[in-house]
């Protein structure tokens, strides 16, 4: 199996507070990874990290390739971030900011033109290529704000919250972008508040709380740690009922028949099973109720 | 990094810094009208009163380029204030581009402005009457002068930038720059102030910088030192800007980022 990234015992303190506190993390190439946490967890700080842009106090990784403190620019040579905030130039327009980096990257003049008006067209921008990015709606940002890490396509691509503050609209887009990039064969590692997100996007999921990782696997990995199912009875009355159960057919058959002895019917009823709000909230709870981290097992999964 | 990379990166943004000039309208018209209407308020204006005969043109040149440089330096460190709180510091050093780039863009770009608006004094002062001595030899001195000068305010500019942390605290540099040109030689000599003033007046770097390009041009100082010697306590004074501004710039460039 081959990592884009495998780093080790990251750490990473700011004054007293340990952002990165011993964080180990492989990415599998052409897989799409999710780093999930409430916000402070340490997910843009690692982002950080990775991307070469903050020096971690411990620990080692290579990144595509190339080992990242000995050869940091041999990692941004690979690499493209895409910051929570569009890092777009607001003043130039779509096409100067792409021309911009397309000189950065070292492209001839005639390249540089050339690329600019592919990828304007890529990410629906052609019609607005000449207008400044400042008159751009959010989603035009978020696209433009990745276009311009495509001018060489990455192997690693870092999307730090790409969808915070967007419509649905442009939510869906985006998605479908990332979609397309990975069949291109770019490594994503996604930072997300949403849930959904990672449950749509990511094949691999690690929930980081206080700058450790407490869990990791396929988002149905982590929603089994939860276990148990609900019973959602829609009662004829249009009211609904939900009752735990731990998901085994003898305990829903014995809540059925309890519910039936207590003259409980209904014309519907449907299995929940656990989201990963469910995981989320079980996983990041704080203090007692904090569970032993299950990474160990759930490495052997993955 | 070749050298060569850093010099084509650094071109690369100091078009986009110059881009960013031209398509602020306001920003742009004062950079172009301040120069004039200084010039044509202190000859016009102020010059019948402060002048003691002979044209007053012929000793306010010098002051009103390096107060147009002052302003322009303004603009300069609010333009890497606002460059340093959003995204694009992360980007371009996320690429595996010269760091610094950033950073020299501004500068360059500063440089260009700072020489329209010198450009636009001194043909300004032609036209109404302006008549220096110079030998060709004196106006390449004069202008290197200028150039040297305009390299070290820049410079001090981007460090300002970067330690204001905002765009507000950096547009408080502005004002200084400003004011404290007044309180030199720029538009009267030393000698008529206070004694605390003349002092502090004489002693300021920004006068032998006026002394230099007025003694070049006109042939004489107004404090009636040699050129020679202002001359040399004004590279003096701007290499040390220099130095110390362009150190500091780098290194809190590297604090900023890290």
């Amino acid at each position: 199996m081959t990592y884009t990234v495998e780093a080790s015992d990251i750490t990473k303190a700011f004054g007293e507070h340990r952002a990165l506190d011993g964080v180990d993390l492989q990415i599998e190439g052409g897989s799409v990874f999710a780093l999930l946490g409430p916000n402070g967890a340490g997910k843009t700080t690692m982002v950080r990290v990775l991307a070469t842009l903050t020096r971690p106090d411990s620990g080692t990784a290579m990144v595509a390739g190339h080992d990242l403190l000995a050869d940091p620019m041999g990692v941004k040579r690979q690499i493209s971030l895409t910051g929570q905030f569009a890092a777009v130039d607001d003043v130039l327009t779509g096409r100067e900011n792409l021309a911009l980096m397309a000189r950065l990257r070292r492209l001839s003049g005639r390249a540089a033109r050339g690329r600019t008006a592919e990828l304007l067209e890529t990410f629906g921008l052609t019609d607005a290529a000449d207008r400044r990015a400042g008159t751009y709606s959010g989603g035009m940002k978020r696209r433009l704000d990745l276009a311009m890490g495509m001018i060489e396509r990455p192997r690693l691509l870092f999307l730090d919250e790409p969808t915070t503050g967007l419509d649905p609209r442009s939510r869906e887009q985006l998605w479908d972008t990332t979609v397309r990039l990975v069949e291109e064969g770019v490594t994503i590692l996604l930072t997300t508040q949403y849930l959904e997100e990672a449950d749509r996007l990511a094949d691999t999921i690690a929930v980081l709380d206080r700058g450790r990782i407490v869990a990791r696997g396929t988002a149905e990995e982590l929603k089994a740690r939860v276990g148990g199912a609900t019973l959602r009875l829609r009662l004829a009355d249009g009211d609904t009922l939900e009752v735990p159960t731990d998901g085994s057919t003898d305990d829903i058959r014995r809540t059925l028949e309890r519910l039936d002895a207590e003259g409980v019917h209904a014309p519907d009823v449907s299995i929940v099973r656990p989201t990963l709000d469910d995981v989320f909230l079980h996983l990041t709870d704080d203090g007692a109720r904090r569970p032993e981290p299950i990474h160990a097992e759930l490495k052997e999964a993955i | 990094m070749p050298l060569a990379h850093a010099i084509s990166d650094s071109r690369a943004m100091a078009g986009r810094c110059l881009r960013r000039s031209l398509r602020d309208p306001e920003a742009f018209f004062t950079a172009l009208t301040l120069p004039i209407v200084l010039l044509l308020l202190f000859v016009y204006v102020f010059g019948g009163a402060l002048s003691d005969g002979g044209s007053y043109v012929n000793y306010i040149v010098p002051g009103l380029i390096v107060l147009c440089a002052g302003f322009g330096a303004g603009t300069t460190a609010v333009a890497v204030a606002t460059d340093m709180s959003n995204g694009i510091v992360d980007r371009v050093r996320s690429m595996p581009v010269f760091g610094s780039s950033l950073l020299v863009g501004h500068v360059v770009a500063s440089l260009a402005r700072n020489l329209v608006a010198t450009v636009l004094v001194v043909a300004a002062g032609l036209l109404i009457g302006w008549h220096p001595t110079a030998s060709a030899l004196d106006w390449l001195a004069a202008m290197g002068m200028v150039l040297l000068f305009i390299t070290a305010i820049s410079w001090l500019a981007a460090a300002v930038g970067l330690l204001a942390r905002s765009a507000e605290a950096a547009t408080a540099f502005t004002m200084v720059l400003m004011f404290v040109p007044y309180v030199s030689t720029a538009f009267v000599p030393a000698d008529t102030m206070p004694a605390a003033l003349e002092a502090f007046a004489k002693y300021q770097p920004f006068t032998p910088i006026i002394e230099t390009m007025r003694g070049l041009w006109m042939g004489s100082t107004s404090t009636g030192a040699p050129v020679g010697r202002e001359a040399a306590i004004a590279v003096v004074y701007c290499v040390a800007i220099l130095a110390a501004s362009a150190f500091a710039a780098a290194r809190l460039f590297r604090e900023r980022t890290g």
